[in-house]
């Protein structure tokens, strides 16, 4: 059981929920929680959030609310403080990055996320020391939809690309991740350690555009939410 | 205990929906990696048991009886889909083709190195399908096209994409997957989502 610590509204549309959880342990960056509600007769909704929290962080997750989600809509607009939700995890042992893989493998990082598939990365970033050069490319609809916009703004070791796709606006890319993005973000030194997270169909373009570029493809790892 | 607030959406379970899992009209992926591009030309099926092996492409697969299964299937990731329609060939009977002797277990591998054991009772005792065709059409690459393991009754992981290789052995061996936390078996009924279940 897991005790909602703390809310914070990131956008209209998506809020971190932070819990307090007895006897947390230690998760890996890119794992994910099960949640499971339950309604007064029964009925139980089960979906699997990524934890946005660094390890060395209170376990968090950030839900964006879907049009007609039965549990997103709830995590967005019902959960209040106090609140007990029924997890399960860490789980997931895949879309995972960890100081271990980047000991044994040193490359540097490169996170590419769509709308709320960004929350796996900040886990990532946060657990990413400074001598790991890091890359953030980020695809959201319009500016007052970009999710940690503080924080992404105030990251001062990774080279961080915003790419709006429905707007234009000072300090950020127009447009979709393309080849060319893509292209600069992969580099010429060492092929780096690549994360792509977001909603299917941007996991599938940005894949399918990254692998002619990728010196590597077994150092892409990939994570569709639906 | 309820979840305070929560009510869900109005019911539809008619029992055939498994715990913890819910019914999705489209079609959502779930890869470990990349789609993997394999075209008809090139793809090819090797099925062996480390004495016999034979290799099949897609004209002699299309040699077999084709046959076609409705099934509801369970991904792990929660979401179900019911009456998807497959083509393809049993299992049983690419195996009785390839003339493999018994084994109890199968390690299927895929192109882009993907890999699942499942038992082989659960090759030829259900319907699974090496499957050609969804729901009419050619199979899309990103849902395991143009060949993939169809295995309806466990998690949707089991039914390896871009289907290349059927290993026969005595003992089992985790696949990728199963190694990385996941059930050896994944029964969406008994909920063997992880390990521990
Ligand atoms: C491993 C994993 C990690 C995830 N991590 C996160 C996370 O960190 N943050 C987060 O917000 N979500 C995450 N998701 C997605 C999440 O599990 C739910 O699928 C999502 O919140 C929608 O659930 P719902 O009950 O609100 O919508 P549902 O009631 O299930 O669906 C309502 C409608 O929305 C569509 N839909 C479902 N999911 C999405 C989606 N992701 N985008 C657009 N349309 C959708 C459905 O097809 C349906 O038409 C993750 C999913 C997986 C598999």
């Amino acid at each position: 059981m897991a005790t909602v610590a703390k809310l914070v509204e990131e956008t209209s549309s998506a809020r971190t929920i932070v819990f307090d959880v007895p006897q947390w342990k230690r998760h890996c960056a890119g794992q994910h929680l099960d949640l499971r509600l339950t309604a007064p007769d029964g009925y139980q909704a089960t979906r699997s959030y990524s934890l946005s929290s660094g390890p060395d962080e209170a376990p968090q997750i950030t839900v964006e609310r879907v049009d007609d989600g039965e549990v997103s809509s709830f995590l967005v607009d019902i959960v209040e403080d106090g609140d007990t939700l029924e997890i399960r995890g860490a789980v997931g042992g895949y879309f995972v990055w960890t100081p271990r893989l980047a000991s044994t493998r040193p490359a540097p990082l490169l996170l590419i996320g769509g709308g709320s598939g960004i929350a796996p990365l900040r886990a990532m970033w946060r657990s990413a020391t400074t001598n790991v050069p890091t890359t953030i490319l980020y695809s959201a609809q319009t500016h007052e939809r970009v999710i940690y916009r503080d924080e992404l703004a105030a990251h001062e070791s990774a080279t961080v690309k915003i790419h709006l796709t429905r707007q234009e606006h000072d300090g950020y890319e127009t447009g979709r991740i393309d080849s060319r993005a893509l292209n600069a973000a992969v580099g010429t030194g060492t092929p780096p350690h690549t994360y792509v997270c977001g909603p299917t169909a941007f996991v599938e373009a940005v894949t399918q555009a990254l692998m002619p570029l990728h010196p590597d493809a077994s150092m892409i790892r990939t994570e569709r939410f639906g | 205990m309820a979840t305070r607030g929560f009510t869900g959406r109005p019911r539809t379970d008619d029992g055939r929906v498994p715990p913890g899992q819910y019914v999705v009209d489209d079609f959502p992926v779930l890869t470990a990696g990349p789609t993997v591009g394999v075209t008809e030309q090139e793809w090819e099926l090797t099925v062996g048991d480390g004495n016999t092996s034979k290799s099949y492409d897609w004209k002699s697969l299309h040699a077999l009886p084709i046959e076609s299964i409705t099934v509801d299937i369970h991904c792990v990731t929660h979401w179900t889909k019911l009456d998807t329609e497959w083509e393809g060939v049993r299992v049983s009977t690419l195996f009785e083709d390839a003339d493999v002797g018994d084994y109890d277990f199968a390690l299927v591998s895929s192109y882009g190195d993907y890999t699942t054991n499942v038992p082989v009772s659960d090759l030829v005792d259900h319907d699974a399908l090496i499957a050609t065709r969804y729901d009419g059409e050619p199979i899309d690459a990103e849902h395991g096209g143009p060949v993939r393991l169809v295995v309806p009754h466990l998690y949707f992981w089991k039914s390896a994409k871009w289907v290349r290789h059927i290993r026969l052995a005595d003992e089992d061996e985790p696949g990728f997957w199963e190694a990385a936390g996941y059930h050896s078996y994944g029964d969406p009924w008994r909920e063997q989502r992880y390990y521990a279940d």
